[in-house]
């Protein structure tokens, strides 16, 4: 079923270069190998819980890619852990990567749809028991327990037609779908 | 046995039937191989208690309406049976060759070669009408299930009886998924379903079938070269719904409030353990949206017709209700509450003996609105093949005609070639 709206603006603009999004999901669909990616991090420790991780390069498109620059973000614990607080806490970058991703999926169907945004605001939150990563309590589990996300969105559209949207960017969202769903993770280690 | 003709139909169940039919009035010799016997998918197929999602009145075929008493019922299996039994005694005049199973179609001088257990047919045009759920979709994770744990198909279950005493992991929340959660349930099995996307929508809406205002308003007669993602609505879940005598509505909250417990989507597993995604809230709201679209839609079309001030008011239902606190993870090894699992995981269909290239790389035909790409093939009773009514008995009628039509101008051209 096609949704109708009637707040739909043809000008809508928010910044959504939607024709190349549609013209990507076209080429690609015609060869699969194309659509093959590889996302990348490196991280660097530097004192107590303070690292630093790195990303500049990645793999799409069937060739090595890279960002315009190379994007640092530092990470730490707070100083009520006995740490320095040289950056957010790892699970809190968790969170910010599902608001971004989730934030980025509404900016996108919204274009999609023609609705234009005016502010999108998404404040998250993730309970999380610590005596399970201090080894205190074997039976909590180590991440989140819960998390709630709260979207705060101003835009020329009905209550019904933001909730769409908000439920169709969870529907298409990486994060999401990393958080949501189990992975299988390969840890190797060597001596450097 | 005649083993040339001009066009041979495969499978002789309503799509089938339906074909042959408008064939005939078109004067297209032909015959139809049926694997068994006539409606032979709702013989073996389909578990006891299931009746039609569609009601009575809603089975139109070439040459045939219901002319009965109830004509809002639901048709039990044994009614179906006898329907399309009956249609194919009165109104289909072409040979039905049963228990002839095709082995495999080739193309072969211009036309194609069917091998079938009773010997090769020789035809210039195929028609592929073996049904949409041949094989049941089995999630590959199936494979980390302990071994001696129960497992059935929606396909091949029939009862609780069916299954041992003890929990049920149904997986699937489509029409499927949740009347069987809902049986087994009621006999006294605690019931664990697992949901993903899924489309509810109430039994009756302002007085009358859901599947009479779909069919009023124009939605199932949406075409397949007209929608935005057709690959999508070809593979969208069956809406929960259950044809009763009651008129009942079947969905998650009817589920919740009889015992039944939710958790999200099977993820995978691991160890013998069932693990969850943590969509379930999303999947519901999604659902919970897509209704009100729909019931807007129809209060659209009440209004417009001017319907609205001869049926009930327009209103709108709950929100699913959802846990509080849905486990992401259920213990399947022995010893635990869970003694069998009921995949409710859909359907594709086995085209593995068509020996022609006209698959896709995910294996699905390439065709368009039923015209195969291969001259001379056609193909029918899949979900929105030509229109979304295509899904249901219903939709058998208008794809024949059409589909009946391109096969005469296809013969014609060849034969004034």
């Amino acid at each position: 079923m096609t949704i109708t709206t009637n707040n739909t603006n043809l000008n809508a603009d928010n910044g959504v270069n939607v024709e190349a999004l549609l013209g990507a999901r076209e080429q690609l669909s015609g060869m699969p190998a194309a659509a093959q990616f590889k996302w990348r991090a490196t991280c660097e420790w530097i004192n107590g819980a303070h690292s630093r991780s790195t990303v500049q390069n990645y793999f799409g498109l069937g060739a090595e890619q890279s960002h315009r620059t190379k994007f640092t973000l530092d990470a730490d614990h707070p100083e009520l852990f006995a740490a320095s607080d040289n950056g957010v806490t790892p699970p809190e970058l968790a969170l910010t990567a599902l608001a971004s991703c989730l934030t980025a999926g509404v900016a996108s169907i919204a274009q999609m749809r023609k609705i234009q945004l005016h502010s999108v605001t998404a404040t998250l939150e993730g309970d999380m028991d610590v005596l399970a990563i201090l080894g205190a309590d074997t039976d909590a589990r180590n991440g989140f327990s819960n998390i709630t996300v709260r979207f705060e969105i101003d835009a020329d559209a009905s209550e019904q037609e933001i909730e769409a949207l908000v439920a169709q960017s969870q529907k298409r969202s990486a994060v999401f779908d990393i958080i949501s769903n189990p992975t299988n993770i390969n840890v190797e280690a060597c001596k450097a | 046995m005649r083993r040339t003709t001009t066009a041979v139909i495969i499978g002789a169940g309503h799509a089938g039937l339906a074909m042959s039919r408008c064939l005939s009035e078109r004067g297209i010799d032909h015959v139809l191989l049926e694997r068994g016997e006539v409606a032979n998918s709702w013989k073996r197929e389909r578990w006891d208690s299931l009746r039609l999602l569609t009601p009575n009145w809603m089975s139109r075929l070439p040459g045939y309406q219901y002319q009965g008493s109830d004509p809002n019922g639901y048709r039990t299996l044994s009614q179906t049976i006898g329907f399309i039994e009956r249609y194919a005694e009165t109104m289909v005049s072409a040979p039905i060759y049963t228990h002839t199973q095709v082995r495999s179609v080739t193309r072969r001088d211009g036309g194609y070669a069917v091998v079938t257990n009773q010997g090769t047919f020789r035809c210039r045009a195929v028609v592929v009408a073996s049904g949409a759920c041949n094989i049941a979709n089995v999630p590959a994770c199936a494979e980390g299930l302990p071994s001696d744990l129960f497992t059935i198909t929606s396909r091949a279950y029939r009862n609780p009886s069916t299954l041992p005493e003890g929990g049920v992991l149904v997986v699937g929340a489509s029409s499927s998924g949740t009347q069987i959660a809902d049986e087994l349930q009621r006999s006294g099995r605690q019931v664990t379903l697992s949901v993903g996307e899924h489309l509810r929508a109430p039994r009756d809406y302002r007085g009358r079938d859901i599947q009479w205002w779909l069919d009023a308003a124009g939605v199932y007669d949406e075409r397949f070269d007209e929608m935005e993602n057709l690959s999508r609505a070809r593979s969208l879940a069956s809406i929960q719904l259950v044809g009763s005598p009651s008129r009942r509505t079947l969905d998650l909250n009817v589920l919740g409030e009889r015992g039944v417990k939710l958790v999200g989507r099977l993820a995978g597993m691991r160890d013998g353990v069932a693990l969850f995604s943590g969509s379930l809230a999303n999947m519901c709201k999604l659902s919970d949206l897509k209704l009100e679209r729909l019931l807007d839609r129809i209060d659209e079309y009440a209004d417009r017709t001017g319907l609205a001030s001869a049926v009930e008011p327009s209103h709108r239902f709950e929100p699913t209700r959802l846990p509080s606190n849905p486990p992401m993870s259920l213990d399947l090894r022995g010893g635990g509450e869970i003694k069998s699992v009921v995949w409710a995981t859909g359907f594709r269909p086995d085209h593995s003996w068509i020996d022609v290239d006209v698959f896709d790389r995910r294996g699905r035909m390439r065709h368009d609105g039923g015209v195969v790409d291969a001259p001379g093939m056609y193909i029918m009773g899949l979900p929105v093949l030509r229109t979304r009514r295509s899904t249901f008995i219903d939709g058998a009628a208008a794809d024949a005609r059409a589909l009946s039509a391109h096969m005469s101008a296809f013969l014609a051209v060849r034969q004034a070639a």
